[in-house]
């Protein structure tokens, strides 16, 4: 307990940790501020502006159409006969609906649809941070001396490094579900003020709150991911290096993936497995296989990745890299 | 006496590319409880890979230690608590203030925070426990990590060149420290390669090259068996000192000239010196013996002294315990 204790003081009070949460906090507000200035309240003022513009580009239309067709007509016989098409009723008449007048309303900020998308920012920004605190958490104390210095007085490797890990986590959760809690409250304001909650039922909060779980799931595994390869190479840059060594491994096997022949080349891309984990799916589509049918048109094959799948895939990666830091914590020397 | 740390057949082996290396090659060492035990060894022979096994932070391949009584590695969460070390050069979070930094590890280990300040008073720096460490000198971390290690109060404190870095008031305050530390009843080990200080500070010594052991024992036993049975021989003024020192060399003695002095190097029975002299009516006004200090037996024991015209490197030393020298005269 008195470890736990310790560590917890520790992790608050390194000013990488500082630094970091007010960067995410500078990052997370002008998210938010960018969806306040760029969104607006509608009402019957708005939507009547709307269909007057929209009404004012059908009648533009509608005159240039005319102005063709007397251009169309006055050059039979002509030259310039080869530009218009030889029947001068073939030229198309632009219709109302052309021009629907949703198309020219203000942009509003609409909760049931658009929050899903603020979610998947908060988890991103958050998973990429928790990366970055974890591997300077363990990195720094590697790399200063520290982690020597605190085995001398606590001799139980594997206990050590647990306990950072799981004092880390478990801030990490707290703070996520904390900011989470308050970013969903701004984005309630923001819609109330100036956007819609129209369509808000409790299904759609319930929704709402496991697209968070699932990224407070991905959250956790980026902080351990972090965490596990900076311990794994004794040193904060390690995992930073890793990171980038990994992201251009992906980057080659995708593309070797998709040369190879491979189906579906997006199974091994790991962004995909987020993106699932995030929006419940991500279809994989096979291109190449599509028999385009002027009856059936282009129906390619498509291999759908479910939540379940990518999360599977995340937490095992996490998973084997936290066991191999475990593990070497346990099994090498310390000089 | 009961020994508060025993180390016996210790071995350490690395393994590479480039072969294999034994840091440790059956290594032993006793250390008895309340003592000063000065740990002496040339760079690369194997102390911190010593103090860094017992310490539970390297694994032997062989070997058995123990700590207050009790085997470790297997134990030492349990004897943890009344061990004090710092291994090497101190190394701390540098962001840090001193306070911040000697309290968490009272967290981690589960030691009352008050100790905290009244160890900072010890070392010298309770008026600058609110600074950052990365603000200090070398000799500042120092102080600061003998202060870590002195907070648990524990029965034995490993010390790895403590002095190193501190300047000469802070080497005197760092040998009175020991010295109270060791009255209190506290073991200490020290390892250090001032072994001036070790002479003055140790009431034992374990000296080690090469991963093995070379002598150890207390500090004037050691510097008893390797005396170097020399003597110095001055005479009534007005007496030719080469006439004297030719007779002593025609009867197998090695003599070393000086100014008004002669040394005669292997007299390990000086009385056949005035006998000698005194049958040719020359008379002896001062025979005395000359003492080795500890460098001298550290540098013979271990084969590190400089030879002219050749640059020693690191892992060149010598295994040469046990050897006897013969005595002119005896």
């Amino acid at each position: 307990m008195s470890l736990a204790r310790a560590e917890s003081r520790r992790l608050i009070k390194r000013r990488f940790t500082k630094v970091l949460l007010i960067g995410l906090l500078l990052v997370l507000a002008a998210v938010f501020a960018g969806s306040w200035f760029t969104s607006e309240k509608v009402g019957p003022s708005q939507i009547a502006a709307a269909k007057a513009e929209a009404d004012g580009y059908y009648q533009e239309a509608l005159r240039t159409a005319a102005t063709d067709k007397q251009q169309c007509l006055a050059a039979a016989g002509t030259p310039q006969a080869a530009n218009w098409p030889a029947n001068c009723d073939e030229l198309y008449t632009p219709t109302r609906e052309d021009y629907d007048y949703r198309w020219y309303m203000p942009a509003t900020f609409d909760l049931r649809e658009d929050f899903r998308n603020m979610i998947s920012v908060f988890a991103v920004v958050l998973a990429a941070v928790a990366f970055l605190i974890g591997a300077s958490f363990v990195g720094a104390e590697w790399n200063s001396g520290g982690m020597m210095n605190l085995l001398l007085w606590r001799p139980q490797r594997t206990r050590v490094l647990g306990t950072k890990l799981i004092v880390f986590l478990s801030w990490l959760v707290g703070v996520s579900v904390l900011l989470g809690a308050v970013w969903a409250g701004l984005f309630r304001v923001l819609a109330e003020a100036r956007g819609t909650t129209d369509k808000m039922t409790s299904g759609v909060w319930q929704s709402f709150g496991l697209m968070g779980l699932r990224g407070l799931g991905l959250i956790v595994a980026a902080g351990a991911l972090g965490f596990a390869l900076a311990s794994l190479g004794r040193h904060t840059g390690m995992a930073l290096g890793a990171l980038v060594a990994l992201g251009a491994v992906q980057i080659g096997v995708y593309v070797m993936a998709g040369l190879a022949g491979f189906k579906y080349p997006d199974l091994l891309f790991t962004p995909f497995w987020i993106f699932a984990v995030l929006y419940k799916e991500w279809v994989a589509t096979d291109y190449t296989s599509c028999d385009y049918s002027s009856v059936a048109g282009c129906r390619p094959d498509t291999f759908t990745m479910t939540w379940q799948a990518g999360s599977i895939g995340v937490a095992a990666v996490a998973v084997l890299v936290v066991a191999a830091a475990l593990w070497t914590m346990r099994k090498r020397d310390i000089t | 006496m009961t020994a508060v740390l025993e180390i016996s057949g210790l071995r350490k082996t690395y393994r590479s590319r480039k072969g294999v290396r034994n840091a440790l090659d059956g290594f032993d060492m006793v250390v008895e409880a309340g003592q000063v035990h000065g740990f002496l060894g040339p760079n690369g022979s194997g102390k911190t890979t010593t103090l860094r096994t017992l310490l539970g932070l390297i694994k032997p391949n062989d070997g058995r230690m123990a700590i207050l009584g009790r085997e470790v590695p297997r134990h030492l969460p349990e004897v943890a608590r009344e061990v004090g070390a710092i291994v090497e050069s101190p190394q701390f979070f540098g962001n840090f203030t001193a306070e911040a930094t000697l309290s968490l590890l009272a967290d981690a280990g589960g030691v009352n925070r008050n100790r905290v300040y009244s160890v900072l008073d010890l070392v010298g720096l309770r008026d600058r426990a609110k600074e950052r460490v990365k603000t200090y000198s070398l000799g500042m971390k120092q102080r600061l990590a003998v202060a870590s290690a002195l907070l648990k109060e524990p029965k034995l404190l490993i010390l790895d060149e403590p002095a190193n870095g501190l300047d000469p008031g802070g080497i005197r305050e760092m040998r009175t420290l020991m010295r109270d530390l060791s009255d209190s009843g506290m073991t200490v080990l020290l390892s250090s390669h001032i072994l001036g200080e070790i002479q003055l500070i140790c009431d034992s010594v374990t000296i080690i090259s090469a991963g093995r052991r070379v002598t150890s024992g207390s500090v004037s036993s050691v510097l008893a068996q390797h005396t170097s049975g020399a003597v110095k021989v001055r005479l009534e003024p007005g007496v030719d000192l080469m006439s004297a020192a030719q007779l002593l060399r025609a009867a197998g003695a090695q003599v070393d000239m000086a100014a008004d002095h002669f040394t005669v190097g292997n007299a390990s029975n000086p009385a056949q010196i005035t006998k000698l002299l005194a049958d040719r009516q020359i008379y002896v006004t001062e025979l005395t013996p000359v003492a080795a200090d500890l460098e001298d037996v550290f540098l013979e024991l271990t084969g590190t002294a400089p030879v002219e015209g050749h640059t020693r490197q690191v892992d060149e030393s010598a295994l040469t315990a046990g050897q006897s020298k013969g005595g002119w005269g005896q």
